[in-house]
């Protein structure tokens, strides 16, 4: 019976098994609201975020879980804040593993160390290591506890897309499950269906970038080493197991070797066991007992779909855009875009913003991607020079790292994960000169602690009027939104980071936590001019 | 702005001094002492619109009016 749908890939977490849905006995397609092809973290975030709306969502994918294989390993601390405010936060933050130390080496002198030093005041560390089938778990079980909660999620497994066919106002599906195929109509559809996107490859769309000409071998080894808890990263290593490689520790006793290999490589070779063996037992040095957890070798491209919003049919993560692995911002944007997303498919569906926000969707996500894809690709110009003379340049710079804290700051092993800040974004209101740049309109809020918590716990679902030393009524309504005022006391966290010169300060706040608007005193008129601007009606 | 006009205080000591910081090195480690000496300068200067004025100086002499 499962012959319909193979398995593509062993799963480390079967979460959602195949059950039949009685759409699949219906005489005509059933209408869905929303429909998410992909099972991975970006489209059971999607799932969550917008069923905790009160969205009715039903989620397709061809297998019953998570993939096992640690892939996406580091997330950061904007992806903890996100999941925090989908109920998934705690147990991801339990299990992984916290990180602040990073040490450079070249052959074999170490170069430096760094600390990320995060900054005080913040619910959330700047980074923690978990395989990725664990976050995909917890965000499961965010999702089965908002279900018992009431959230309209539905997850089908073994449901495989074959077909998308795009019409005005919907998207009709033929789906393949091991009780054969059926049909559904859906009024949107998010496909979270990653990289290799079935969903963009069967609308016929461009996937356009660069391809790095060089191949990674991912060894997850799982051992009692009392190596610190550090992200080890070398160029040209002493020990010839790569052109560079990293050492990362995640849960479990499990550790993260990542070995570059070059572009001319025997792959089936390269992935035998005793091959891998040999390149793990000259890193670790002799008499290290290791096993093999999951091993893979990767090579990876810089690009994204010109479009990310196509009529009806909207992507996210992978599926819109792709970099390379240096600085973590694959699962990262992902989590960012269904961040950006749910909020504004919500407020189209109920009919308070045009569906012309969802271009805004497009725009801000499309900023982030190319953020991402910049910086991605200049890490990986840096640990994989194409050129003699680029080579040249690289190893000046590291043997001048070891001595001088000038050169530290050109070497680039991937320039961590931050979110972007959505500059320019037809969205944004008004800016207030005397407050700090860092909380300009289409920034992300920075945390702080509050009365009682963190500041982007109190922040609401919905938009929130944020008001420091100023005067404002409780609440506010416009353009079909009740907003409610959020006033916080002068902290020395809130006056650095939201008040600056200014005496006072009121914040017009998105649902996604990114500012609207600010003012230095409230004005009602002002306020619904920002938040008409922010629901796309302008 | 980069400055283009003579701006050197000692200008045949600085160029002797450079060929002579290259001596007995083969032409691969004179290479990488170039390229660690550009690195270095970069720094002083700082200013990234200076640096790329000098590089499009530097790939086209004639670009300059």
């Amino acid at each position: 019976m499962t012959a319909l749908v193979p398995e593509r890939y062993a799963v480390a977490f079967r979460l959602y098994p195949y059950a039949k849905s009685p759409d699949q006995d219906a005489a005509t397609p059933v209408r869905r609201k929303v429909v998410i092809v992909g099972g991975g973290p970006i489209g059971l975030a999607t799932a969550l975020d917008l069923g905790r709306r009160g969205v009715p969502v039903v989620l397709l994918d061809d297998h019953e879980g998570a993939g096992l294989g640690s892939r996406a390993l580091c997330f950061a601390k904007r992806t903890l804040e996100i999941c925090d405010r989908l109920g998934a936060a705690g147990p991801m933050l339990d299990k992984g593993v916290q990180w602040n130390v990073g040490k450079v080496f070249h052959d074999d002198r170490l170069l430096y160390d760094f600390n990320l030093l995060p900054e005080g005041g913040h619910a959330f560390p700047a980074f923690i290591n978990l395989q990725q089938p664990w976050f995909e778990k917890f965000l499961h079980d965010a999702i089965v506890k908002a279900q018992a909660e009431g959230a309209p999620i539905e997850l089908r497994g073994r449901n495989r897309v074959d077909a998308v066919t795009p019409a005005a106002d919907h998207v009709t599906l033929d789906i393949m499950t091991p009780d054969g195929p059926y049909r559904l109509e859906t009024d949107w559809l998010i496909a979270c269906d990653g990289a290799r996107s079935p969903v963009r490859g069967m609308l016929g769309l461009s996937f356009d970038g660069r391809v790095f000409e060089d191949n990674f071998l991912i060894a997850d080894v799982k051992m009692k080493a009392d190596f610190p808890t550090e992200r080890w990263f070398w160029f040209e290593p002493y020990f010839k197991s790569g052109d560079s490689a990293l050492l990362h520790k995640q849960p479990d006793d499990i550790w993260r070797i990542d070995f570059q290999l070059g572009w001319n490589i025997d792959r089936a070779k390269e992935l035998e066991p005793a091959n891998i063996r040999k390149r793990v037992d000259a890193m670790l040095g002799p008499g290290v007992e290791y096993e093999l957890d999951w091993c893979s070798i990767y090579t990876f491209q810089c690009r994204r779909m010109e479009k990310f919003r196509h009529g009806r049919i909207l992507f996210a993560g992978d599926s819109a855009h792709q970099v390379s692995p240096f600085g973590a911002r694959g699962a990262n944007s992902g989590i960012q875009d269904v961040d950006n997303l749910a909020w504004k498919l919500t407020l189209v569906l109920d009919g308070t913003a045009p569906e012309s926000l969802l271009d805004s969707y497009d725009r801000e996500r499309i900023h982030g991607a190319d953020e991402n894809i910049l910086n991605s690709t200049r890490a990986t110009d840096f640990i994989t020079p194409k050129t003699p003379v680029s080579k040249l340049f690289r190893n000046a710079v590291l043997t001048l790292a070891e001595h001088l804290p000038f050169a530290r700051t050109v070497v680039n092993s991937g320039r961590l994960s931050v979110p972007c800040t959505y500059d320019g974004s037809a969205l944004n209101g008004p800016d207030h000169p005397d407050m700090p740049p860092r909380t300009r309109p289409g920034s992300p809020c920075p945390d702080a602690p509050v009365a009682g918590g963190w500041l982007l716990q109190a922040l609401g679902r919905g938009f929130t009027l944020m008001t420091i030393n100023a005067e404002a009524p409780e609440q506010v309504t416009a353009h079909g939104l009740t907003v409610p005022r959020l006033a916080l006391a002068t902290t020395p966290e809130i006056a650095a980071r939201y008040l600056g010169e200014a005496p006072g300060a009121v914040y017009l706040i998105r649902p996604d936590q990114h500012v609207a608007a600010r003012w230095d005193r409230y004005d009602e008129a002002a306020v619904a001019a920002a938040l008409a601007k922010a629901l796309g009606k302008e | 702005m980069l400055t283009t006009t003579p701006n050197l205080t000692r200008p045949d000591e600085s160029y002797a001094a450079l060929i002579a910081t290259h001596e007995g090195l083969s032409e691969a480690e004179s290479h990488a002492l170039n390229a660690r000496l550009i690195l270095i300068l970069m720094n002083h200067i700082g200013d990234h619109a200076i640096l790329t004025d000098a590089m499009r100086l530097a790939r086209d002499p004639k670009g300059q009016g």
